[in-house]
């Protein structure tokens, strides 16, 4: 019978293949290991620090909303993790680099520096906010600081990131992608076909996992196969790198080692980044999958903030300047919470608009 | 006794192909695993192997012959021990041109062929050899020529491609195999592989790395094999590619086309033979575009890729080979969300789209030699729908039916159906009708597929119910 002009090649998988020099994944975890913070100056820390309580703060303003009814839907927070996306962030390089994240966006945009009052406004649903309310929590967005969301659908964000990455790649613009997803992510399909298509491609992107250690209420253990999650780049030749997400700056450090590797043409890297939340999934949550105890540990012992402050304060950072940080903070997310009750909501017309960009 | 060796169909749409060079001669021993020829289809030249030991007695086909029609025979071979001579046809046979199938000349002693031929599949419902008349709106004097629509589709995405460097192309084989039903052909030669982009097979994975990339400022052209396939990818179009203008407060654009072949196809089975058009069509936030003719084709594709959208551009694999009436012009774009009128007719509304539109003009040729003046509107655009051009065509008509392969729940054809009776009440002299495929998933025996497909006829019957004939 006819058949196609080319036989398939046998494929080749020998151990030579397998064992070539330059494949070396624990490349970037063995630099990290050999130093593993980064070392700020006092400055720098101060900043690091200051973004960081402005992310507890606002977080726990608007776990405050919610329950006065202002902030409706599913509204899930980053309180635990700050220390990820403001060590992540503070690498990355703003004029060129973009960031796609999940659901869990908050905590990202303020890191980005994005105007708190704006975001609050979109939880609250009002036309002031970053989405003129039409997103809510899970939906928003700022070109204008190459955010690319807050994506509802969980994993959906690794392919659109590397899809940001192709664009940096086909543009040669010098751009990285940076693409935060969970451990629950972790396990969707659609996360390998595009580390896949990422590394085959070279194409420049962080893939940062995020393991709080559950998948809403699914302990990282009864869910995944790998726990070690930064292993699971490993079929697609994928560098991974383990990093403690309590630390702001080993976070820092590890996006550095991970950002000259990408920038230096080689592909993507795969980051996990162990961290905790310590509220529920969402505000709708009574995380009894874990124990209160638990949660108390990571608190006393592992808290970013408190971590960063005693740093500080071996640095010379008095009581009374942190205070005034947290003075200045609280003012800040008060600001933003007033803007958000008294700003209007959408008028109607706005229904109709931004369904499509064009009239046909 | 001689062995025929008949055309082979290569393709599930093959019905003809191009003998394009015999690898063997009269005479030559050959045995099974050979290649004896190489054969054009419409998508590609394959190798034609030999399955049994022997000779090769007389070549009735010469290499070069075109339009080879499936199940001719093209050359006779001789068991060992046979003589080669004794076994051809006469030696004249061979320079005739090769229309006759062995089925019109059974051999003495067999029964006739025909009780052995396969019933005719569903395919044949589909055809259509009426061409599509001049679209009113070019401009006047517009040169015309005559072109597929698989190479005006092509030439669509290389002229924005030449336009506008941010354009590419990706999906699976759409490169180095010149796509997998060569309406890629050439881009790969003409831009490179950074704008031509075969992918792994992956559709979740590069329609994501598609909507990131418009959303990060380019304008890829998403090229689906199947839109059956595009079930895996769903979720980008519609989650990602459809809401996020909205849901960003108008901040964050998608420009993409997704595209492919839609619908039946021919004898493919139920999981390769979906019209997806009511699904995307169901959504806000996304532009669907389904062309039939060669110049709706060219013209909405250059459209859509210049779209700040997302769009659902469906094709038709029958109708990919399909010879239309091309404008010759620089820069052939239509409008999106405009139907046409194909024909005129004051008697009766024709609705349709795609595939179907071949079916309504065979339908309303049938019906004006009855005296049934029917109007052919092919809606072109799905989303959003020109209800306009409809509803003034239902008050001209007063009866309107819908032609529309694919299943009957849910379908345009109920939305055109609502459309007439909400705002058009007062126009309607009768009910309106829907002509769908059967409401079973397509079935692969030649029979059943050709009695789950809608035909003209069925259009006719329906046209007949709503006029009262």
């Amino acid at each position: 019978m006819p058949k196609a002009k080319t036989d398939a090649p046998v494929a080749e998988n020998t151990d030579a293949a397998i064992d070539e020099a330059d494949f070396a994944l624990r490349s970037l975890q063995q630099a990290l290991d050999a130093d593993r913070r980064y070392v700020p100056s006092k400055e720098e820390l101060l900043h690091l620090y200051e973004q960081m309580l402005l992310i507890r703060r606002f977080e726990e303003k608007a776990g405050q909303l919610y329950g006065l009814g202002l902030i409706g839907g599913f509204c899930h927070l980053y309180i635990g993790q700050e220390a990820v996306a403001v060590g992540l962030q503070s690498a990355l390089d703003n004029s060129k680099d973009s960031v796609i994240t999940g659901y869990r966006d908050h905590g990202h945009m303020l890191a980005y520096g994005i105007d708190p009052k704006l975001i609050m406004a979109e939880l609250t649903g009002r036309e002031a906010g970053i989405s003129k309310g039409k997103g809510g929590s899970m939906h928003m967005f700022s070109v204008e600081h190459r955010f690319y969301g807050g994506h509802g659908i969980v994993g959906a964000q690794v392919s659109l990131g590397a899809g940001l990455a192709f664009a940096h790649k086909y543009r040669e613009d010098g751009g990285v992608a940076m693409a935060y997803f969970g451990d629950g992510a972790a396990n969707q399909g659609q996360v390998y076909e595009s580390f896949n298509m990422a590394a085959l491609w070279k194409l420049p992107i962080i893939f940062v996992i995020e393991n709080n250690g559950y998948a809403m209420g699914t302990a990282v253990k009864r869910g995944s196969a790998e726990t070690h999650f930064h292993r699971r780049g490993t079929a697609f030749r994928i560098p991974g790198m383990s990093v403690d997400g309590m630390d702001v700056l080993e976070v820092r450090k590890a996006a550095e080692v991970a950002l000259e590797y990408v920038r230096g043409g080689n592909g993507p890297v795969l980051m996990e980044l162990n961290t905790y939340r310590y509220r529920g999934h969402s505000m709708s949550d009574p995380a009894k999958y874990r124990s209160r105890e638990e949660v108390q540990g990571v608190r006393e012992k592992r808290d970013p903030i408190d971590h960063a402050k005693t740093e500080l304060m071996g640095m010379g950072v008095t009581e009374e300047s942190l205070k005034e940080i947290d003075k200045r903070v609280r003012a800040q997310v008060a600001q933003s919470a007033d803007f958000a009750e008294n700003s209007p909501e959408p008028s109607a017309p706005e229904l109709y608009t931004d369904v499509l960009v064009e009239s046909y | 006794m001689a062995i025929e060796l008949k055309m082979p169909a290569l393709s599930p749409t093959m019905e003809e192909g191009k003998l394009a060079k015999w690898l063997v001669k009269e005479g030559d021993e050959v045995s099974s695993g050979d290649i004896l020829a190489e054969i054009e289809t419409d998508k590609a030249t394959m190798e034609f192997e030999s399955i049994d030991e022997g000779v090769v007695g007389k070549i009735l086909v010469a290499e070069g012959t075109e339009g080879v029609k499936v199940g001719t025979v093209i050359a006779t071979l001789t068991g060992e021990g046979e003589d080669a001579s004794a076994a051809e046809a006469p030696a004249a046979k061979a320079e005739e041109p090769a229309e006759k199938t062995v089925a019109e000349e059974p051999q003495q002693g067999e029964k006739p062929a025909e009780d052995k031929k396969p019933a005719e599949s569903g395919t044949a419902n589909l055809a259509s050899e009426i061409k599509t008349a001049r679209d009113p709106e070019l401009p006047h004097g517009t040169n015309m020529k005559t072109s597929t629509v698989r190479d005006a589709l092509r030439d669509a995405m290389a002229e924005e491609m030449r336009r506008d460097p941010r354009v590419f192309v990706m999906g699976e084989e759409v490169a180095e195999y010149q796509g997998a039903y060569k309406v890629t052909q050439g881009l790969l030669e003409e831009f490179g592989p950074t704008r031509v982009i075969d992918t792994p097979i992956t559709e979740y994975g590069f329609a994501g790395i598609g909507t990131g990339a418009a959303m990060g400022g380019l304008r890829p052209v998403i090229e689906f094999m199947t839109f059956n396939f595009a079930m895996q990818a769903i979720d980008h179009i519609i989650n990602s590619a459809a809401k996020t203008n909205y849901m960003s407060g108008g901040q964050m654009r998608c420009p993409i086309v997704f595209r492919g072949p839609n619908g039946a196809a021919s004898r493919v089975g139920a999981q390769h033979s979906q019209n997806y058009g009511p699904w995307y069509a169901n959504v806000p936030g996304l532009v669907v575009i389904a062309p039939y003719d060669a110049s709706d084709a060219k013209g909405l594709l250059k459209a859509a890729i210049r779209s700040d959208d997302p769009v659902v551009f469906l094709e038709n694999e029958l109708v990919y080979g399909r010879n239309f009436e091309l404008p010759e012009l620089d820069d052939h774009v239509l409008p999106i969300g405009k139907a046409r009128i194909m024909r005129e007719g004051k008697d009766v509304t024709i609705v349709s789209y795609s595939i179907g539109v071949g079916l309504a003009l065979e339908a309303a040729e049938t019906l004006a030699a009855e005296g049934i003046d029917a109007e052919v509107i092919d809606l072109r655009t799905l989303r959003p729908l020109d209800k306009e051009t409809v509803l003034a065509s239902l008050a001209k008509t007063n009866r309107l039916v819908v032609a529309e392969e694919g299943f009957p729940v849910c379908s345009i054809a109920s939305e055109i159906s609502a459309i007439c009776m909400e705002e058009g009440f007062d126009n309607l002299d009768a009910p309106v009708v829907r002509v769908c495929n059967e409401d079973v998933p397509l079935p692969y025996a030649a029979n059943l597929e050709k009695l789950a497909l809608i035909d003209a006829k069925r259009v006719v019957e329906a046209v007949k119910k709503v006029t009262y004939r």
